[in-house]
């Protein structure tokens, strides 16, 4: 059995870890805040791009149709976004995503898909380049605040490879921020451009659209930046989904070693009692001996 | 039907404006214009300049930089790349 002063170190030892993980649930709290309105602002500027895209994709078809609302036509070449956080600590959050996107990546390499990677995100990185390696062709970092120009690089380095024909199809791994207790991991089709189901071309009530300029060239310039604000919000939603789940993943952390301090004191009460008795005893039976 | 036009302004951090006004400013591509209630469809891309909100007497408006304008029977949208209202 340990020694009282053993286990007075170790009691204190997890206090000391207690008062760090309530420390960072309050600071994930406090964040988190901030990041929900950050993300709930991002939604209505994508859904709106999206019915705007819908209602454009409704106006052209066929071969006029740019490639990146269309597609190229082949499926053989994938280029995968995986969009984590930074940081970790924070439960199962990035694991989720890189699990789903890593089951994901072997699906196609056994369909015979090409697949290239690019990470956005430590924690997207370090798992992956240790199994995908080879396919990484770029990775960023999440940054400590998402911000348009960041999502930007990220975003016209995926239509660059998407304009030198290099890749097909373009997917993109995040985690969508349904509450602040569930995020979901989320596998989001980027090129060709994913009209989302619910997204019906608004109804005109017979009139036609006027636009300025040319159906073509007013895809040729929404897309792109359809493509950026799509990485935005996904950066948006992660950062928020993060705080959420580091500051469940910080509660739990913060009740267990609770539980832990609470069963060591007893243990430790006991362990004092039992030996003050013992001494009693030794005390008394010497006396007695006299 | 109201003699109102429903005009939202979003930027990609945040909703700036949502209401029901009497009249929206804007300058598109092609030249500037303006839209009112019960306005025909019509999509354009914006020039980097104001958006002004008519209603009533008042006027509000909001420097923006590049965006579309999206006119529908439900109203006008306008999602500017970034847009900052002018105090």
């Amino acid at each position: 059995m340990a020694s009282l002063k053993e286990m007075r170190n170790r009691i204190a030892s997890v206090k000391a870890t207690q008062k760090i993980t309530k420390a960072m649930q309050m600071v994930a709290a406090a964040k988190l805040r901030r990041s929900q309105d950050a993300a709930m602002g991002a939604r209505p500027y994508a859904s709106r791009m999206a019915a705007a895209i819908a209602n454009l994709a409704a106006g052209v078809s066929g071969d006029s149709a740019p490639k990146m609302l269309a597609g190229t036509g082949s499926d053989q070449r994938q280029l995968v976004v995986v969009a984590t956080s930074d940081r970790g600590l924070a439960g199962g959050f990035n694991s989720n995503i890189v699990r789903a996107a890593r089951d994901h990546i072997v699906a196609l390499t056994n369909e015979g898909k090409t697949v290239s990677i690019i990470t956005v995100g430590k924690k997207a990185l370090a798992p992956l380049r240790r199994q995908f390696g080879d396919k990484i062709v770029a990775s960023y970092e999440a940054g400590a605040k998402p911000s348009l120009d960041a999502a930007l690089a990220i975003a016209s380095d995926i239509a660059e490879l998407f304009e030198s024909g290099q890749v097909d199809v373009v997917s993109l791994f995040y985690s969508r921020f349904k509450s602040v207790v569930q995020q979901i991991p989320t596998n989001k089709r980027l090129i060709p451009a994913s009209v989302e189901a619910g997204t019906e071309p608004i109804d005109l009530k017979g009139a036609a659209y006027e636009y300025e300029p040319a159906e073509d060239e007013l895809l040729d310039v929404l897309l792109p930046r359809n493509l950026n604000v799509q990485v935005f919000s996904a950066m948006l939603e992660n950062q928020a989904g993060f705080y959420a789940s580091q500051m469940a993943a910080m509660d739990n952390a913060t009740r267990n070693a609770g539980d832990m301090i609470k069963a060591y004191t007893i243990q430790y009460n006991r362990t004092r009692q039992a030996q003050i008795t013992k001494e009693l005893i030794e005390i008394i039976s010497g006396a007695e001996a006299l | 039907m109201s003699g109102k036009l429903h005009f939202s302004l979003v930027s990609p951090e945040r909703e700036l404006f949502a209401g029901n006004v009497d009249q929206v400013d804007a300058a598109g591509v092609e030249g500037d214009f303006g839209v009112l209630a019960n306005h025909a469809p019509f999509m354009t891309a914006l020039k980097t300049g104001v958006v002004t909100v008519r209603d009533g007497g008042s006027a509000r408006v909001f420097e923006i930089e590049g965006g579309f304008a999206d006119v529908t029977p439900d109203g006008l949208t306008i999602l500017a790349e970034s847009a900052v209202e002018r105090v």
